[in-house]
């Protein structure tokens, strides 16, 4: 039985016209809010990536979201020109969910203490962050500024040319460029051998470890590689908003973008995508008015999913729309057996 | 000398403080193996509890002692009755369901007392030791602590009910063929977890004061607390990871400033997760409580 069939099947009908929605978007509307929506969707699309195909769960993403939004500002605060910072806002957060990946699954710790260790990593780092304020804590140039956080620092610019800065809409195509390539290369690591052991390492981990693979280091490489899209995501979000704060690295967040993720749907990839761009709308809806507290919808929204759909609504969906033809597929097998029982294989007496 | 009495008075009341907020977590994850991401907001619940009931002209001894366990108990029993029973054995959507109920309690929270800061008052004055001012109150919480974790221990050891929380700790199997429904065990469990919770938010009220997303700074302390403690011995475990975490923490904080303390805490949290997976219980005690 195939239970993962998006696995490797590029559905290009559905991804081009994704694609041209999205491409063609500011042609006809407003882009300030929809690029806040693509950095989320790229955000939630990491951690999809390898909590739903891996079976990692990673309870502190957040962290290196955060990250990658620190080191482009520190970055480009001391450096000036961006394409540097972008590259070392992917590289060190890559770099960290490395160390700390290799520690936890070279150590064989289960997926609850994982939960702990990863969760535990952003309460770190929202702390020290928090703790920063006053002159002495500089890097550079970059003065982290505590709890104010660390306000306007140049934006990304052309490569090479620093005073041709990427704004608005510019803006809006570097963030949809950079979710429909993290959605291919997503694809693409999927649909090789390395996606298809990963997927083993979900569904039997003892299995694949017996059939030569090593478990670690595969599952250290996909949550390193997670961590580098978080953390491209994470460089986005500092360029959207102007100003990196430690609310980035906040529990708040971290649970964020763990419900964009289970409400959309583990084991797919447009699921997540889709979850955080929902969510994230619904999100800065609420955030307009105030007599509902956000956290309330929010946390009402991940009780009932994880009670009622704990796959997601993604894949609901899938199974409710495959149902007819796998009926079908079922039917012809049923009716197949039957002949084959009703003409018992000759020799043989009831 | 005075600064010696000092320091160990503060030592002894972050080991208490951490031994206490821990406790409720400590009865529901040692007993059932489920990690419940709104004890904080458990905790949280206790204070305002303790904060509405002392508004409403009613004694604050009595509202922090009885009054704060017996309705977070009882939001705790409504809990398990309307979500974590149907998630038993799956422990990662039992954490993130109890994740989005910790929003949700946050947000109800919010709704009805508002987001800002409130105070309950101190109601054990202040004292004197040698040159420096000490909070009267912390003394109260180290005995309180003390006497809670004595309890519990008798509890277990001694009654019957205890006899049957350890055997369905054991082998809950066992204890089901016994004639005990491991069901109502987890209710029950569950509800004096969540009581546990609700008595240490109202007895840490008046020293913390009290926001709405509180719970989130015991978490922390309590997750980690608990988890290096292990599962297999609720008290001993518990009770040595607070003393490793609550010293160092507050020896560090002493040397180097409180946010110094906390990140060397969590730190150390890891270094021990990854050494001892286990826990410190289920490295050193195996055969105890």
């Amino acid at each position: 039985m195939k239970i993962w069939p998006s696995i490797g099947q590029m559905r290009w009908g559905w991804f081009l016209l994704g694609a041209a929605v999205i491409l063609l978007w500011p042609v006809f509307f407003d882009t300030h809010t929809p690029t806040i929506l693509l950095v989320w969707a790229l955000f939630a699309l990491s951690l999809g990536l390898m909590w739903g195909y891996a079976g990692l769960l990673s309870f502190g993403h957040t962290a290196y979201f955060g990250l990658g939004a620190y080191v482009y500002a520190i970055a480009v605060v001391n450096i000036g020109e961006s394409t540097v910072p972008l590259l070392l806002a992917m590289l060190v957060p890559a770099i960290v969910a490395a160390i700390i990946g290799a520690m936890m699954f070279y150590g064989r710790i289960s997926d609850v203490y994982m939960g702990v260790i990863t969760l535990v990593v952003s309460l770190i780092l929202f702390k020290f962050m928090s703790a920063t304020a006053g002159d002495k804590y500089a890097i550079g140039d970059a003065r982290l500024g505590g709890f104010n956080g660390i306000p306007g620092f140049p934006v990304l610019n052309v490569p090479g040319l620093p005073d041709v800065s990427l704004f608005g809409v510019p803006m809006y195509y570097v963030a949809a460029v950079a979710l429909l390539g993290c959605y291919l290369i997503s694809r693409w690591l999927l649909a090789r051998s390395f996606g298809r052991v990963l997927v083993g390492i979900r569904e039997n981990e003892a299995r694949c470890e017996l059939l030569g693979y090593s478990v670690p280091a595969y599952k250290t490489a996909i949550f390193s590689i997670s961590a580098a899209m978080a953390g491209l995501a994470g460089c986005l979000f500092a360029n959207w908003a102007e100003i990196v704060t430690p609310s980035v690295f906040s529990l708040r967040s971290a649970a964020e973008v763990i419900i964009w993720v289970i409400v959309g749907g583990l084991g797919t990839l447009v699921g997540p995508i889709l979850g955080a761009m929902v969510l994230g709308m619904l999100k800065l809806l609420l955030s307009e008015q105030t007599v509902i507290d956000n956290s309330l919808i929010l946390g009402f929204i991940l009780v009932v999913v994880v009670l009622a759909i704990p796959r997601g609504v993604v894949p609901a969906l899938q199974g409710w729309f495959g149902k007819r033809t796998r009926i079908r597929t079922q039917r012809a097998v049923h009716v197949r057996a039957r002949r084959r029982v009703a003409a018992p294989a000759p020799g043989r007496t009831p | 000398m005075d600064y010696a009495a000092v320091v160990i008075l503060e030592i002894l009341y972050m080991i208490s403080f951490i031994a206490l907020v821990s406790a409720g977590l400590a009865v529901v994850f040692g007993m059932m193996r489920v990690i419940n991401l709104a004890h904080g907001e458990f905790v949280m619940l206790g204070g305002y509890t303790t904060l509405a009931c002392q508004r409403a002209g009613i004694d604050l001894w009595f509202s922090m002692l009885i009054l704060a366990p017996l309705v977070v108990g009882l939001v705790g029993l409504i809990v398990e009755r309307l979500v974590i029973r149907f998630l038993y054995g799956r422990m990662i959507d039992t954490m993130l369901a109890t994740w989005g109920l910790s929003l949700l309690l946050i947000g109800i929270v919010t709704l009805i007392f508002g987001s800002s800061a409130v105070n309950v008052p101190t109601p054990i004055p202040g004292y004197q030791l040698g040159a420096y001012q000490m909070g009267g109150y912390n003394l109260f919480i180290i005995g309180v602590t003390v006497a809670l974790y004595i309890g519990m221990w008798l509890v277990l050891r001694y009654t019957r009910l205890g006899l049957i929380a350890r055997g369905a700790m054991q082998n809950a199997d066992i204890a089901a063929s016994l004639g005990y429904n491991p069901r109502t065990v987890y209710m029950v469990t569950f509800t004096i977890g969540a009581a546990l919770s609700g008595f240490a938010g109202g007895v840490l009220a008046p020293l913390t004061g009290l926001l709405p997303a509180s719970g989130g700074g015991y978490i922390a302390q309590s997750f980690i607390a608990v988890i290096t403690g292990g599962a297999g011995a609720v008290i001993s475990g518990t009770l040595a990871s607070s003393v490793l975490f609550g010293a160092i923490s507050q020896i560090v904080s002493f040397a180097s400033g409180p946010v110094l303390g906390d990140i060397v805490m969590l730190g150390l949290a890891i270094v021990l997760l990854r050494l001892m997976p286990t826990g410190i219980s289920g490295r050193f005690f195996r055969n105890s409580q």
